[in-house]
This record gives structure tokens, C-alpha cells and sequence, in this order.
């Protein structure tokens, strides 16, 4: 491995965890789309902010792009709480708008400079190690490995500081204001993150490939476990698997990191979500096809139990015969039987089928149940 | 305690809430005494649950004022205990029974402290007051609505409140937990509490309330349930659409489910 591969891994990891962290929480409250938003939006704060600074390092891009960020949260809130759109909607309105005066400023005022759409919409991770940060004529490393651990710290530092709020306003607003917890400035605070993460992460991976890792790995992480805290652990690690594996994969067939990064990603959370072994499909069929088994053995040792010690029984009790009263299929009502003997819930005598004692107290708690 | 300034434990003045132009609560005037146990009774839209929000602040109001003890709700807040509707939460949260309850203590904890063994003490015998001691590891998205109710109950009584608000804590509960409920709540009346619950069934405000107000926008009438709960406040509050047996002692409503 080159130094540059090296450092290009470091940055993508570590955008990847600064996206997936705050994106937990998009997830939970239901408004992932807002970091498509956010990360569109804040296109405009930079355009806005190079025109005025005619720096692209400038830090005050930042603080712009940041800014915008917010300023679309607060044009999609008080869209919406006109009550004259839904919040989907809102965000629909009010992103386009500002991304495209960005584009518009860009294409007239900044032709000539290294902010085209091209970049904007999809980043490149590969230039990064060329930018590097120089401190007192010391190269200490790419600059975009420093801005973004920086983000990724601030992250952690609001998420640790702040996990009880943001865990009761998450799941309940109206507890958390009435406990005094003003789920507004959570929810601003949260925001502020979204934004900063989305103006780090937009250099490396575009703004439409933000929304991939903040989106992808929390979405995956749900998938996997029932705690909060575990939630965000796996949602970062997701995200680093997603974006080591998709700058490899980027390596080998000379294409796009950040497309690749997003690409694995989504691998990543298909596999979640056929693998996973709580709620995944293959656990999620598993159990149907147990339940229909279940299913089935408890409606025969009910059968056998109504009709035992009756006249009838005779005739009822007989595996051939749960083809006519239960309209099974001959081949599935064999099976049924099969499996009931393996389990001794039932005995067979010439074609008698009998309950076992463990076959009747199945019966009685089934009937009950 | 010393809440010398006011005999009322909830004290609501004037208070008019309204969505854009439309009134929801119309100069509502409603008294609370300490140590009640109150149901807030009226039919679909008549802001029942307007009125709690808008008591805890949740709904800022368009005119009117609110004392908790005689002050204002900001400064009462740790006296003040709120369950919100099951239905206003995301049930498939990925966190535990045990840790939904501790978000009782949150208040108590203030910013940035974090809960500690002394919360989850507190939780857990909560938790087995309201019967779901053995549910305290389980993932909150396993359980029935009655288990949920009760997870919200035990939330509430860690909060150690001395005035509590309740959004219709018997929606879709069978009759055993709501006798579980309302024993509980029993209990914190004697022990001097007031309670506030928003309530749908008719039928049991006499025998699990001893005062009541009857709300539709406007409040009908709020006293003792002896008192009140008469077929003609029922007929003011629901329209003609109860059934009032006095004789009989019990209370029919056509338009309840």
C-alpha cells in the first residue's frame, strides 16, 4: 500500500463514521431525507461564501455552508407547519431552490475555477491526499484527514454529551419539553451536525453520496439490534466496512471511490437485511414456515382431542381421514402426522391415531391460548 | 409541601387555545383540588388532550394562564408527571423497558448527568408496582398495547410527581389491566396525589373518579362527580346522543365505540 492509498482509507473511514453517527438519529426520527436536503442546500453557502472570500480553503465556507444547512431545516419547518404542505413536500420545495441558485452562481461567477457540478455532485476522494495541510512548512497530512476528524470529534462529543436528550426527544418530544428538555434546541443541534458533516463529507464524496452514508449504514444497524448505543457503534463500523471495502474495489477496477464506497454500502445493508438474524427475510421466513408447522401439529392434537372417546372416533381419528375434516392434502397431512409422532404427541395403532399425554396438554394449552 | 399560595393543584384561568382561527378550547376555567382523581370527559375533538398539552406547555395557548400549586408550570416542573397517548411514540424504538422507564427520572437528572444505579433502582421497583418486573430487558417493540400501558405508568411513577397527567391510559387495554391501572391510581390519590386522566367509558367514571370535567371546547362543568356527572351536563357536553339511566346508576353513550 502507497502512503496516498493509506490516507485516502483514512478519510473515507472516517467520513463514513462522521456521516453514520448523526444519521442514526435522521433514521429514528423519521426524517432521512432531510439529509438529502442538507446536503444539497449547502451549495449555496459555499458558492456564496467563495464569492465573497474568492478562497476555497477559506474556513468561512464552512460556517457558510453550514449556516445554509439550517436555514433549509428552518424554511422546511415553517413551509410545513403552514399546514398547506406535508413535510416531504416542504423539503421537495424548498432544497431544489436553494441548490440551484448555487449551480446558477457557480456556472456564471466560478466557471473558472475548481468548483464545477461535476464535483459538487459526486466528489473526489482520489485528489484528497493532494490537498495537504501545512503547519509552520510541516506537511502533517491531507487536510480533508484533519477536517474531517474533526467533524467525526465534534460528532461524538455532542452524541456522548447529549445521548439521554437526544435518546427521550427522539423518542418522546412531548415527555422531553415537559420535562424542561426544549426538543427544539436538540433538534437544531442535530441539524448543525447534519449540516457540518454534509459541508466535510461533500469535498470527499459529493453531496448526493452524503445522503448514501448517512442513510445506508444506520438503516443497516436497525436491522441488527435493539439498543440505541449499539445502534450508533454498528452504524460506524458499517459505514468504515462500506467505505475500506468500496475504495479497494474502486482500486481494482478504476472507478469512482466515492461511487464504489456508496455502492458497498448498499451491499452491506442488502445483506442486513436478508441475513439479519432477528428481522431479516431468511429469519422472517424461517419463522412463518415454523409457525405454519406449529400451526398445523396444534390443529391435529386439537382434532384428536375433540373427537377421542366419541362414537366416532373411529372414523375421525384416522390419518388418512384428516384429508376430508381438516381438507388437508394427503401429502401434508402425512407429513403433519410424521411429525407429531417425532415429537410424541400422538401414537399410531393400525391407522388409530392416539394422543400421548404431552399431546393432550399440548391440546389443552392451544385450546386455551 | 408548602403550597400555601393556592388550594388547587391545578389552577386553569381564561385559557383559549386555538388552531389558526378555529377554537379548539374556548375560555376554559377549570380548578383541580389536591389529592383528586379527576377524568377529563368529553366527545371526539372536544379537546381533552389540547387541554393537558396546553397545561404542560406543550401547546402555547392564545390567552388564558395555568398554576400548577399557584405558579406558573416552568417552575413546577418537577411536580408535574405526564403519560402521554401509547399511540404518540415510536414503539419500535430500539431501546428496552427498563430504559424507557429510567426516561422518568430524566427530568429529576437535569442536562448532561447521566442515569445511574439509583434510576435503575427506582425503575425497577416501579416496574414490579405496575406488574412488568419480568418485562425490564425486553425490547420495548414486544410488547402488547396493555404491557405498554403499563411501561408508561411506571414512567410516570418515577417521576415522583405530585400532580399527574394522564392521556386516556385505558385506550385498548383489557379489563385486567385496567383494573391494575386504576388501582395504582387509587393509590396515589390516597397517598395525596392529584390525577388527571383523560378519559373515553362513561360507565366507570362513578365508581373510579370522585371529580370530573366535562369539556366540549367549552367546559361544560368540573366538580365532585356526585355532584356533576348528571344527564344534563352529559347532554351539553355529547349532544343528544347519551343515554342517561339515573335510576339505574349506570350511563350509556351512543356515540362511544
Amino acid at each position: 500500500m502507497t502512503s496516498a492509498q493509506i490516507e485516502i482509507q483514512l478519510i473515507a473511514a472516517v467520513v463514513a463514521a462522521a456521516c453514520a453517527l448523526p444519521g442514526v438519529f435522521l433514521i429514528l426520527r423519521r426524517t432521512a431525507m432531510m439529509s438529502d436536503a442538507i446536503s444539497h442546500a449547502i451549495l449555496l453557502g459555499i458558492v456564496l461564501a467563495f464569492l465573497v472570500t474568492e478562497d476555497l480553503t477559506s474556513p468561512f465556507l464552512i460556517v457558510a455552508a453550514t449556516l445554509t444547512g439550517v436555514l433549509t431545516v428552518l424554511l422546511v419547518e415553517i413551509l410545513h407547519k403552514t399546514r398547506l404542505v406535508k413535510e416531504d413536500a416542504a423539503i421537495g420545495l424548498v432544497f431544489p431552490v436553494l441548490f440551484s441558485i448555487g449551480v446558477i452562481l457557480i456556472a456564471r461567477f466560478a466557471g473558472s475555477v475548481h468548483l464545477d457540478t461535476d464535483a459538487v455532485l459526486l466528489g473526489e476522494l482520489a485528489f484528497a491526499p493532494f490537498n495537504r495541510l501545512v503547519v509552520f512548512g510541516v506537511d502533517i497530512g491531507p487536510r480533508s484527514l484533519y477536517l474531517m476528524g474533526g467533524i467525526l470529534v465534534i460528532n461524538l462529543v455532542f452524541i456522548l454529551l447529549f445521548f439521554k436528550e437526544l435518546k427521550l426527544s427522539t423518542f418522546d418530544a412531548g415527555l422531553a419539553a415537559s420535562l424542561g428538555f426544549m426538543p427544539w434546541i436538540l433538534h437544531y443541534g442535530l441539524m448543525t451536525l447534519v449540516s457540518v458533516t454534509a459541508v466535510g463529507a461533500f469535498d470527499a464524496v459529493g453531496s448526493i453520496l452524503v445522503v448514501a452514508l448517512m442513510i445506508g449504514p444506520p438503516a443497516a444497524a436497525y436491522l441488527l439490534t435493539e439498543r440505541l448505543s449499539s445502534m450508533l457503534i454498528l452504524s460506524a463500523i458499517i459505514g468504515i466496512v462500506g467505505a475500506i471495502a468500496g475504495f479497494w474495489i474502486a482500486n481494482w477496477t478504476d472507478v469512482s471511490i466515492a461511487g464504489t464506497m456508496a455502492s458497498m454500502i448498499g451491499v452491506v445493508f442488502v445483506l442486513v437485511y436478508v441475513f439479519s438474524p432477528g428481522r431479516g427475510l431468511l429469519a422472517t421466513v424461517r419463522r412463518r414456515i415454523l409457525q405454519k408447522w406449529e400451526f398445523a401439529l396444534a390443529m391435529l392434537v386439537i382434532h384428536l382431542s375433540q373427537h377421542e372417546n366419541q362414537p366416532e372416533a373411529v372414523n375421525e381419528c384416522r390419518a388418512d381421514h384428516l384429508t376430508e375434516h381438516i381438507r388437508w392434502n394427503a401429502e401434508f397431512a402425512r407429513r403433519v402426522v410424521r411429525l407429531a409422532k417425532h415429537r410424541e404427541l400422538i401414537v399410531e395403532t393400525n391407522g388409530h391415531l392416539r394422543l400421548t399425554s404431552v399431546g393432550h396438554s399440548l391440546a389443552a394449552r392451544r385450546v386455551v391460548g | 409541601m408548602s403550597h400555601n399560595e393556592s388550594l388547587y393543584a391545578v389552577d386553569v384561568a381564561d385559557l383559549t387555545v386555538a388552531y389558526r382561527d378555529k377554537p379548539v378550547l374556548w375560555d376554559i376555567d377549570m380548578q383541580v383540588p389536591t389529592g383528586v382523581l379527576m377524568a377529563i370527559i368529553g366527545p371526539n375533538g372536544a379537546g381533552k388532550t389540547t387541554l393537558i398539552k396546553s397545561i404542560l406547555g406543550l401547546i402555547k395557548p392564545a390567552a388564558g394562564q395555568v398554576l400548577i400549586f399557584g405558579r406558573p408550570y416552568d417552575q413546577q416542573r418537577h411536580e408535574v408527571g405526564y403519560v402521554p397517548q401509547r399511540g404518540s411514540v415510536d414503539w419500535d424504538f430500539p431501546t428496552s423497558v427498563l430504559d424507557v422507564v429510567m426516561m422518568g427520572r430524566y427530568g429529576a437528572l437535569g442536562w448532561i448527568r447521566r442515569p445511574g444505579s439509583k434510576e435503575r433502582q427506582k425503575a425497577l421497583e416501579a416496574l414490579n408496582k405496575v406488574g412488568m418486573a419480568d418485562f425490564a430487558g425486553r425490547q420495548i417493540s414486544q410488547l402488547s398495547g396493555g404491557q405498554q400501558q403499563r411501561v408508561f405508568l411506571a414512567r410516570a411513577l418515577v417521576q415522583e410527581a405530585s400532580v399527574y397527567f394522564m392521556d386516556e391510559p385505558f385506550q385498548g387495554v383489557d379489563a385486567k389491566t385496567e383494573r391494575a391501572i386504576i388501582v395504582i391510581l387509587q393509590e396515589l390519590r390516597s397517598s395525596g396525589k392529584t390525577v388527571v386522566v383523560v378519559h373515553h367509558d362513561l360507565q366507570t367514571i362513578p365508581e373510579y373518579f370522585d371529580w370530573v370535567t366535562l369539556l366540549n371546547v367549552r367546559r361544560i362543568a368540573s366538580g365532585p362527580v356526585a355532584e356533576v356527572f348528571t344527564e344534563d351536563n352529559l347532554r351539553s357536553a355529547y349532544g343528544g346522543l347519551v343515554a342517561f339511566k339515573s335510576q339505574a346508576g349506570t350511563v350509556n353513550s351512543n356515540n362511544m365505540k
